[in-house]
């Protein structure tokens, strides 16, 4: 019984590195623009396949995945650049209007060139249990990766230049702009490093789930739960809400509900905590003058 | 002419030509079309006429739907008499619902129910409720046949008594909007707390709203079920809610006629798309939906109103309307232009607040 815990709860830090990450794309463009991207799950299933379309030309793993991020990153920038700068100061049902449009938009793209089949995604990592059978190689790695990328995030954030500027803008647009600060491009550069993340969760989760269009439509579910639960203006509170929401997810998939009603558990994570905490466990609480 | 004789005309004309004339295939697309009318009619009382943004009214479409399958399988009910329990049901499970979208902000709402409508699948196929919904094989039902001996095809017979259903809604919508409540209901969406202050009950209005809305869009699903002769979980995906998302902000968000042009839509241009590629509908869909968003904000139906007024000044005589400016809902319920002072619905600065 213990040990079949534990193997919950490590493979559920496994899966829920890749929801930390998701999680943490989101609340980057939220932070920034109090939008919450519906897309960004199709987004980086796209560049899934643009990571895959290279390893099938015969590029090594970690050179295709790199051409897969930078790709991403120029493709969230374009959308923010094209799209999403005319909706500014839109009413919510507008840029509501517009994600659904690109996730539809995003998702035939990707049917269409890639057509929809199930298709295998490799992985770099080797196939043996590890970690006494906890642990697949795969979701070793996997987690490893995502705890990269969300370390190289704060270092990036909390001791760079740009990223100070970002965060400025992210929190005061008119004062950053009176001190120097390009708000529109920092705001571009958000869009393009939230797309740049969702392509590495994309290629560490397609070998566990397969790859085929709709591969993120669960998975950006539990990244909103993930994100509302640690608080959706906390990018540390997303991530620990995305970890946890993958615990969560495994034991109760294993011991509560069953795994037909995993997705459920989702929605029952969203309901309660927007019900009882809207502001998640770390958000802040934002007070508006009438 | 007056306009009520007008519609009555077209309304008994839409029913009368198609059964004399069309083949069943094409009236089954046509009851197909007055069914996603309705469903969509309920979305925009709630997004449209109430500022309640649902990603998620499929899940009512499938809770309507399976009520008919399952009251008419398991209690062999007859169909017609199927209609008011979905209706009472959807109504509750929309009511209750509602209770947690009166703390959700805007936005908040849109993400729970879109989250509603990935997970209803998944709720549908639960094993334990399984003897009733027939789990993943779903359940079949029979399709009725004209009653009182009247010469009509079945086809024919379910589009006639669909175009009935919907025109008692399609009434009872219409009145309701113009009516007090429908005025309470869009003084919510346009400034909350002013109309709080000026008595409006927030919480009454916008639950038994969201129930309202539920109870439309799940009977269009009670009626599509009878329509189809099937229903499963697999045929209620998300895809279900974004379809009728579409067609709401193609048909116009507050308009009660363009619901009608918004359910053409969404069942004529998959056939045609189709042809392109089986990734078109998709596609075609996503890029009308955002070119909507930019040039059409008002929608078809929308777009249409302002071309009637142009057309019949004489409805408006004194006062000049404001230039429709880009994102302003257009309701086709005013009867006179707006006062330049209303607040703005389009693309003003919203403040960022949120519920505690």
């Amino acid at each position: 019984m213990l040990a079949g815990v534990l193997h919950q709860i490590m493979s559920g830090i496994a899966t829920g590195g890749i929801y930390a990450s998701v999680a943490l794309a989101l609340v980057m463009i939220y932070q920034a623009t109090h939008h919450v991207n519906f897309a960004q799950g199709e987004m980086a299933t796209f560049s899934t396949y643009i990571a895959l379309t290279f390893i099938n030309a015969g590029f090594p793993y970690w050179i295709a995945l790199a051409i897969a991020v930078v790709a991403s990153f120029a493709i969230g920038v374009a959308i923010e650049r094209i799209l999403m700068r005319p909706l500014m100061n839109a009413p919510i049902l507008a840029s509501v209007g517009v994600f659904v449009g690109l996730l539809l938009i995003i998702n035939s793209l990707s049917g269409w060139f890639f057509d929809f089949t199930i298709k295998q995604f490799p992985t770099p990592f080797p196939d043996h249990p590890m970690l006494g059978g906890y642990l697949s190689g795969h979701e070793l790695g996997a987690t490893a990766v995502t705890l990269i990328v969300l370390i190289g995030v704060y270092l990036f954030f909390r001791h760079t230049r740009l990223g100070l500027a970002m965060r400025g803008a992210a929190f005061n647009a008119t004062s950053s702009r009176l001190v120097g600060v390009r708000v529109g491009w920092m705001l571009a550069l958000g869009w393009g490093l939230a797309a740049a993340i969702g392509a590495i969760a994309g290629c560490m989760v397609a070998p566990i789930v397969f790859l085929d269009p709709n591969m993120m439509a669960g998975i950006l579910l539990y990244a909103f739960a993930g994100a509302l639960l640690g608080g959706i203006d906390s990018p540390l509170g997303a991530v620990l809400g995305g970890f946890a929401v993958g615990v969560i997810e495994n034991l109760g998939g294993a011991y509560l509900v069953g795994t037909e009603l995993k997705l459920t558990l989702a929605l029952v994570i969203i309901v309660v905590v927007l019900t009882i905490r809207p502001t998640g466990l770390m958000g802040r609480k934002v007070t508006s003058r009438v | 002419m007056r306009t009520p004789w007008l519609i009555t005309i077209l309304v008994l004309l839409a029913v009368i030509v198609p059964v004399a004339q069309f083949t069943d295939y094409h009236l089954f697309q046509l009851t197909m079309v007055v069914v996603y009318a309705i469903a969509i009619l309920g979305l925009a009382l709630l997004i449209g006429f109430n500022g309640q943004i649902s990603l998620g009214h499929g899940a009512f479409y499938a809770i309507g739907a399976y009520t008919t399958a399952i009251l008419m399988t398991t209690w062999n009910m007859p169909y017609w008499l199927t209609l008011p329990f979905s209706a009472v049901v959807c109504a509750f499970v929309g009511f209750l619902l509602g209770l947690p979208a009166l703390r959700l902000g805007g936005l908040y709402l849109a993400l729970t129910t879109f989250a509603l409508a990935v997970s209803i699948p998944q709720i549908l196929k639960y094993k334990a409720i399984e003897d009733w919904t027939g789990g993943v094989q779903g359940l079949v039902i029979d399709k009725p046949e004209a009653p009182f001996g009247l010469p009509l095809s079945p086809d024919q017979w379910l589009y006639t008594f669909t175009a009935a259903v919907a025109v008692v809604l399609y009434v009872i919508a219409w009145n309701i909007v113009r009516g007090r409540v429908g005025r309470a209901m869009m003084a919510i969406r346009d400034h909350a707390m002013a109309a709080e202050a000026m008595g409006i009950n927030q919480p009454v209005v916008k639950t038994s709203t969201f129930a309202m809305s539920a109870m439309y869009t799940g009977l269009a699903g009670s009626l599509g079920a009878i329509a189809v002769q099937f229903v499963a979980p697999d045929s209620f995906g998300v895809v279900v809610s974004i379809f009728l998302f579409v067609g709401l902000i193609v048909g116009g968000v507050s308009s009660i006629g363009g619901t009608l042009i918004g359910a053409a839509f969404i069942e004529f241009v998959p056939n045609v798309a189709d042809k392109l590629s089986k990734a078109a509908p998709g596609a075609v869909y996503g890029v009308i939906l955002i070119a909507s968003m930019f040039l059409m904000p008002a929608g078809a139906g929308g777009f249409l109103h302002a071309m009637w007024r142009r057309l019949m000044p004489s409805r408006t005589p004194t006062v000049q309307a404001p230039a429709a400016q880009p994102g302003m809902v257009a309701d086709e319920t005013q009867t006179r232009p707006p006062p330049v002072m209303a607040p703005q619905t389009g693309f003003a600065k919203e403040p960022v607040a949120r519920h505690e």
